[in-house]
């Protein structure tokens, strides 16, 4: 099928995309790298009727180091965040994350900003910003807002932005000495929708956890927080049985649909699978990083 | 509401100008206004792999992206490999390892595997497949796809970096 008319705008600054979005709020949509609002508009499943296309705001697409924590501008490519030395040394989630979006002429387009806005429940990135505990920037001609990624996600494919606000920037700290990352997930084919996937971001005191945050994608009616699995691990160190019960806290936590791709049943078991390997390869990850 | 534009892009090397409204897809675009039918059509949401074609240097999936957003990019499609009608090195591995039966999904394989082979990093046979796993073939079983791929990988960047080796970089379980 093909995409039902619209209007398509074209602003080159960041100012003048916020002052069309306002303009023409709710009817219109930022598009940003189009690898998921397209594919709706080709099947109609989206039919905005003002496009605001973000792709041609070279301001909105940076990586930078900003001390404690990179700042990273919303259009940037996951192309970019894949191939970005900053990234890989700074997150290793987040470069783990990335390796697992789509395929390669995919992350050519898809952007950090639009897949965390189109809050996919099976998407790494709003797991990942979840895990590492990011800070999300929206601004709109409003002003700007600092929303903690706990706040951000409400539900499936549906945010606290507001019509007219765009999101601009995500704040990811660095991982401190003695912390690590990881991103793992099972897809039937690699590149496709996760069956489960989860995200970890641990920091170790010796063998002791002092932190952790952990988060899965596909298992659930958004990004989930898996809480108690974090306080099991937390209370003590990684020790076969803790990591079995923290696998087995986090299937609990799981809530997933069955579909044609796998059962309800099977991503449970699964979210328990990949939570034990997400924390096993971030740990050695901190183990490594001193 | 009509509102139709005259989009300008380089194909292949080629100035080439059409008219498209805002809902027209890049492929749509190549294929009807400018008759450039070499790319495909196939699922038109991203998943089958064969509209890809290089945009600006990167691999894109052409139904994915407007026309109009596509003004004065440089595009490389499957027409702009062969040169004075010899095929191209890829052109030819395929032929050679019967990496294709009915050649439906062999424009995207193409320009997927030439933008894996010049522009990433790791050529290991665990990278060659995890890369190609972003077009669909119906009729191969992949293996042709694979060693066609791998051998071109093998004549731009030597043996060396084709060899097997543990990539845990690419691990997805």
């Amino acid at each position: 099928m093909k995409p039902a008319r619209f209007e398509h705008l074209l602003p080159t600054s960041l100012d003048e995309a916020l002052a069309m979005l306002a303009e023409h709020a709710p009817d219109a949509r930022p598009l940003a790298g189009g690898q998921s609002l397209v594919p709706m508009m080709n099947f109609r499943l989206a039919r905005p009727t003002v496009l605001v296309d973000l792709n041609k705001i070279p301001e909105l697409a940076y990586i930078r180091d900003a001390g404690d924590h990179l700042a990273i501008g919303a259009m940037t490519r996951e192309r970019a965040i894949e191939n970005s030395d900053l990234v890989r040394a700074a997150s290793p989630l987040l470069h783990d994350a990335t390796l697992n979006i789509a395929h390669l002429p995919i992350r050519s387009r898809g952007t950090i900003g639009g897949s965390i806005s189109n809050a996919d429940p099976a998407a790494e990135y709003p797991a990942t910003v979840l895990a590492l505990d990011a800070t999300l920037v929206a601004r709109s001609v409003r002003g700007a807002r600092e929303i903690p990624a706990s706040a951000f996600f409400d539900g499936v494919m549906t945010t606290t932005l507001e019509p007219d606000e765009i999101l601009a920037e995500i704040r990811v700290p660095k991982a401190p000495p003695g912390s690590g990352g990881a991103f793992v997930e099972i897809a039937r084919r690699h590149g496709d929708f996760a069956l489960a996937g989860v995200a970890a971001q641990i920091k170790l005191d010796g063998e002791a956890v002092t932190d952790i945050r952990l988060a899965a994608c596909g298992v659930g009616p958004g990004p989930i927080r898996l809480t108690a699995a974090e306080d099991i691990l937390r209370a003590g160190s990684l020790t076969d049985a803790t990591l079995a019960e923290a696998g087995r806290a986090a299937a609990e936590a799981a809530d997933p649909d069955g579909d044609v791709h796998a059962t309800a049943a099977y991503r449970r078991k699964l979210a328990g699978v990949m939570t034990r390997r997400a924390v096993e390869k971030a740990a050695g990850r901190a183990r490594e990083n001193l | 509401m009509t509102d139709t534009r005259k989009i300008t892009v380089t194909v292949n090397g080629e100035r080439l100008t059409g008219a498209a409204e805002p809902r027209m897809l890049l492929v749509d675009f190549l294929r009807d206004e400018l008759r450039r039918t070499g790319t495909h059509v196939g699922c038109e949401h991203g998943v089958c792999g064969a509209c890809t074609v290089i945009i600006d240097g990167d691999a894109a999936r052409s139904c994915l992206m407007f026309a109009v957003q596509a003004d004065g990019a440089e595009i490389s499609t499957i027409e702009g490999l062969a040169t004075n009608g010899e095929m191209h090195p890829l052109q030819k591995l395929f032929s050679e390892h019967h990496a294709l039966q009915c050649g439906f999904c062999t424009p995207g394989m193409l320009m997927t595997a030439m933008d894996l082979v010049h522009n990433s990093k790791d050529h290991s046979p665990e990278a060659i497949r995890i890369g190609m796993s972003a077009a669909l073939c119906r009729c191969t079983g992949y293996v042709g796809i694979i060693e066609a791929v791998t051998e071109y990988a093998r004549q731009v960047h030597g043996d060396a970096a084709v060899a097997d080796r543990d990539s845990g970089e690419h691990s997805h379980g």
